[in-house]
């Protein structure tokens, strides 16, 4: 066989690290049995550190190979660290939740590592097929996942529900990418963005669009289509709402912007108005319905809701800052999304792990630390200055309010101090209530990882630059 | 120009004392009495170091002094800092009261005292920083941080009401802020750049300059509060403790006063000709109304809140009258009025620890019992009233001849509201301290050597100040001419070329 008719491989060494990484995991499994959970677990973790080293030394901007329906861009690099951090990070807590609990299983680990897999290949995919296999890859161990807690009927229910919820979701999809097939007779961005240049636009594809943006609010649980995420997030055990509320928003992201910016850069007034549509609705569901909620993982279940609103602020900005925007918002999303449940995590008396929000009052007296962090992470996710997450609506309202949409921002701003009234509601809990029962020592992981999520998230003001430089280049790629 | 990075060093210090107090361990008695010393002693470095700036500072330069200048959140954004002779009066003043309120919740703070102090201090900082600050989102990231510690400060060591005053507090001002958030967007957006020196010779079109300065005002009408988005000041200085109180009377509202005086007027001058009316209007109404509503209080600190209201309505009656007397007059008035209401919920301070109580009708007669205290109480009192010798004569006095100078109606309704205040303020003073002693008030002690110390030199400093304005009024000289000539030329540009093109 000649050499040369094989494609490049090197632009996928992080993927298949990850694939073969998770094969030899499930034969060490299969042979060991449940003993080898402990070092599956590690293995695990060390096959993610691995290939987000490699995306890490990877060169800038390498080419497109497999026929040019996979490529390492900028882009791709930036959202693959979030990524994995993501999954990493949820990796990591889980361990001990899990063998609390009672559920520990090697399968588990292998499951999140194919489902990294999946995500990594979404990121990278520039055609409709090697992202329609990646979402795939990544929905189907997700969906065993939600359900991994089998004996318990909120974490089945979960399960269930995500399924076919998520089944039909990627059934639009796919309708969707068929359609636009038919009408550009294309898969690959770059060949669709040409042919629409060319003036094929027609009803088909219009409808095709539509069933595509379907899908991607879908997956970013964006409103409309957000019905299952605080049933999921709640029932799902809450190690695995990390990761849902995390690495999985990098990659439903990732896929949604690359798809727009760079498939269907002149059919931009068509999208625009959805995103500004599903933007503003997801910010007001967002803020509107965390205010009743008692359960904490269904709150950051509508929080989450309601950033996937501001982060698409930016996109429908439709511009390279808009873009950088929404890169810059989900990088500090995630930091404190992982930092907030480390300390969900932390929620724990005795044996037993609580979620009501009424279980935090007088945190601030019986851990002042984790209080504390908890706090400044509730105040950047309402977007208060000097805290990450103000950086994070400064950027995609900027490149709004440049890019015309001056009434966009000022509903999301407004809407913004709804959300801050259920951030505040419990830091009040926190702070101003008595203390009831103390929790359980925070475990070295939850720690570790809240100390560097909170750390991010409050001292990100004193040296921004790094992260909104290479969310620029990551963006640029895309233009 | 020095090599010394003065400004940040005095923006900074606080937090130094608040790496100190972190360090410190354990709650016993001891650790808690070097939790309140290294708090106090950094915020008097900190007032020494504002004392350098002050003799550093050249009050015959209408720009701005002590420029640093450091890359911060790339590209156009630059960690900015620098002060002129509008800015450099309300840093000295803030570190100035700093200790006051260190020192006033050295006994009356029991609970959490190093959380207490850490938020003064980092308060501290977030608000020197707002004066100093030469960069819009950098001045915005100081201005709305400092919601985050007053928010706990009333929260956490407020009253009965605390949780419902600091929500309203936390959300009417957040409301605010960030409307103008997106005037910034735009204004990043259409000049390129957020450097507030390059912004205040940027020329917006007309009616762009209509929004931007509604996206402002909004944000500091808030702040000021001006009429009819007050409310949440009286709820915010009842329940806040004392030092919080003297924090928000003093400092935090003067941040709305600075914010008209240093984007507003000079960025916006043909839109703050335009809404120059308006904004009378509703000082004028907020001068009078405020004033009628304060004579019907039954909470001593209430009663203050509403005539450190219709007080900064003077102040923003003098700005928008756009010339030197009323723009002059508005900052010598922030500046005094940080002393004297300061001053004055110090004083509510005392007799509320003495007897938990801010009840009018549960006093009377203390000038039997506390006779120094009926002194302090009168000094503040008449400086509150505007008194000529006291410093609350000479901002009211100006701000009024301004006003007078721009419009007459409108200086005649404001002086109405001076007739007011002196009603509401001798009738306090009448019923708190004179009459026979109410029952349970026999034993109440007169002020401790402690209190002397800080009513002492804030009563010393609002006579002088009433009788030797100059100090403050030849520092801001020069910036407030220069800022009144710019924007007045600004607006004849712009009438001529209206003029140019009505045939």
């Amino acid at each position: 066989m000649d050499a040369s008719a094989l494609p490049l491989f090197s632009p996928a060494l992080p993927e298949i690290v990850l694939a073969a990484g998770a094969l030899a995991l499930v034969l060490i499994g299969a042979v060991a049995g449940e003993r080898a959970t402990a070092l599956i677990n590690a293995l695990a973790l060390a096959v993610i550190a691995l290939a987000m080293a490699l995306v890490l030394i990877a060169p800038v901007d390498g080419p497109a190979t497999f026929g040019g329906s996979f490529k390492l861009d900028a882009f791709a690099r930036f959202m693959k660290v979030l990524a994995y951090i993501g999954a990493f990070a949820a990796l990591a807590l889980s361990f001990d939740y899990m063998k609390r609990e009672r559920f520990a299983r090697f399968e588990y680990a292998i499951l999140v590592v194919l489902s990294t897999l999946g995500m990594s290949l979404m990121i990278s995919a520039s055609d409709l097929i090697a992202l329609y296999l990646g979402l795939e890859l990544q929905s189907l161990a997700l969906y065993v996942i939600a359900a991994i807690h089998r004996d318990d009927v909120r974490s089945t229910e979960a399960g269930l529900k995500y399924f076919v919820l998520g089944a039909l979701s990627s059934g639009m999809l796919l309708y969707g990418a068929s359609m636009v097939y038919g009408a550009t007779g294309a898969i690959g961005f770059a060949d669709i963005a040409v042919a629409l240049k060319d003036g094929h636009s027609s009803m088909a594809l219009i409808f095709g669009l539509v069933f595509l943006l379907s899908g991607f609010a879908f997956k970013i649980s964006a409103v409309p289509f957000h019905m299952w995420t605080p049933d999921v997030y709640e029932g799902a055990p809450t190690p695995i709402t990390a990761f849902f509320a995390s690495a999985t928003k990098v990659a439903g992201v990732a896929m949604f912007v690359r798809v727009v910016s760079e498939a269907f850069p002149s059919a931009a007034i068509e999208w625009r108005q959805v995103v500004v549509f599903v933007s503003i609705a997801s910010m007001a569901l967002g803020s509107f319905a965390a205010i009743g909620q008692t359960n904490i993982k269904r709150l950051m279940a509508y929080s989450s809701i309601g950033h996937m609103g501001y982060a698409l602020v930016g996109l429908a900005a439709g511009t390279s800052e808009g873009v950088s925007g929404v890169l810059i918002y989900v990088a500090i999303y995630v930091a404190m999304t992982l930092g907030a449940f480390a300390c969900i995590l932390s929620m724990r008396i005795g044996d037993a792990y609580v979620e009501s929000i009424d279980d935090l009052s007088g945190l601030s007296r019986t851990n002042p630390a984790m209080a504390f962090v908890l706090a400044m992470i509730l105040f950047s996710l309402a977007g208060i200055p000097p805290l990450a997450g103000f950086f994070a609506k400064f950027y995609v309202f900027y490149a709004a309010v440049n890019a015309g949409l001056a009434p966009l921002a000022v509903i999301g701003l407004v809407l913004s101090v709804i959300g801050a009234f259920y951030y505040l509601r419990i830091v009040k809990i926190i702070y101003f209530d008595e203390p009831k029962v103390a929790f359980a020592p925070m475990t070295a992981v939850a720690t570790a990882v809240l100390t560097v999520a909170g750390g991010f998230t409050m001292l990100f003001f004193v040296y921004p630059a790094p992260l909104t430089a290479a969310a620029a280049t990551a963006a640029q790629s895309l233009f | 120009m020095t090599d010394w990075p003065i400004l940040s060093l005095v923006t900074f210090l606080p937090l130094v004392g608040v790496f100190f107090l972190l360090v410190i361990r354990g709650d016993d008695e001891a650790a808690l009495r070097n939790v309140r010393h290294v708090a106090l002693w950094t915020t008097v470095v900190t007032f020494a170091v504002s004392l350098v700036l002050w003799a550093k500072f050249d009050t015959t330069n209408p720009g701005f002094q002590f420029v640093e200048q450091a890359e911060w959140l790339g590209g156009a954004i630059k960690y900015r800092m620098g002060v002129d002779g509008i800015s450099t009066p309300f840093i000295i003043l803030t570190a100035f009261l700093m200790p006051f309120c260190i020192l006033a919740s050295w006994t009356s703070i029991k609970l959490r005292v190093r959380e207490y102090m850490i938020a003064f201090l980092v308060l501290e900082t977030l608000m020197i920083g707002v004066f100093s600050a030469l960069d819009l989102v950098l001045f915005y990231l100081f201005f709305e941080g400092g919601l985050i510690p007053m928010f706990l400060i009333i929260g956490i060591w407020g009253g009965t009401r605390r949780i419902y005053a600091s929500f309203k507090f936390f959300l009417y001002t957040l409301l605010g802020s960030l409307l103008m958030l997106v005037a910034i967007l735009a204004m990043y957006g259409v000049a390129g750049t957020t450097d507030i020196q390059a912004l205040l010779a940027y020329k917006f079109p007309a009616e762009m300059q209509t929004w931007l300065w509604l996206g402002f005002f909004a944000s500091f009408a808030v702040k000021m509060p001006m009429w009819p988005v007050h409310t949440w000041l009286p709820d915010a200085h009842v329940e806040a403790p004392t030092a919080g109180s003297v924090i928000l009377a003093g400092i935090l509202l003067k941040m709305g006063g600075y914010g008209f005086l240093r984007f507003s007027l000079p960025m916006f001058p043909l839109a703050s000709e335009y809404f120059a009316p308006f904004v009378w209007t509703l000082s004028v109404v907020a001068i009078v109304y405020t004033s009628l509503v304060a004579l019907m209080q039954e909470d001593i600190k209430k009663l203050i809140a509403y005539s450190s209201i219709a007080h900064m309505g003077f102040v923003t009656m003098g700005l928008f009258a756009m010339n030197a007397q009323g723009v002059q007059g508005a900052v010598f008035q922030m500046v005094s009025h940080g002393l004297v209401s300061g001053a004055l919920f110090l004083c509510v301070g005392v007799v509320y620890d003495r007897m938990h109580t801010r009840e009018i009708a549960a006093f009377g007669g203390l000038v039997n019992k506390m006779p120094w205290y009926a002194a302090a109480l009168m000094v503040f009192t008449m400086a509150n009233v505007g008194l000529p010798g006291t410093s609350g004569f000479v901002g009211e006095f100006l701000t009024l001849v301004g006003a007078f100078r721009a419009n007459t109606w409108v200086a005649l309704f404001a002086t109405t509201g001076v007739i007011l205040s002196a009603a509401y303020a001798l009738w306090l003073y009448r019923r708190v301290v004179f009459g026979t002693i109410r029952p349970g008030l026999e034993a109440i002690p007169d002020l401790s050597g402690k209190e002397i110390a800080l009513l002492v030199p804030l009563a010393v400093l609002t006579v002088i100040y009433g009788l030797w304005p100059a100090p403050i009024l030849d520092m801001s000289a020069a910036s407030v001419d220069n800022l009144i000539q710019s924007a007045q030329a600004a607006v004849d540009s712009a009438g001529k070329a209206a003029m140019a093109t009505t045939p």
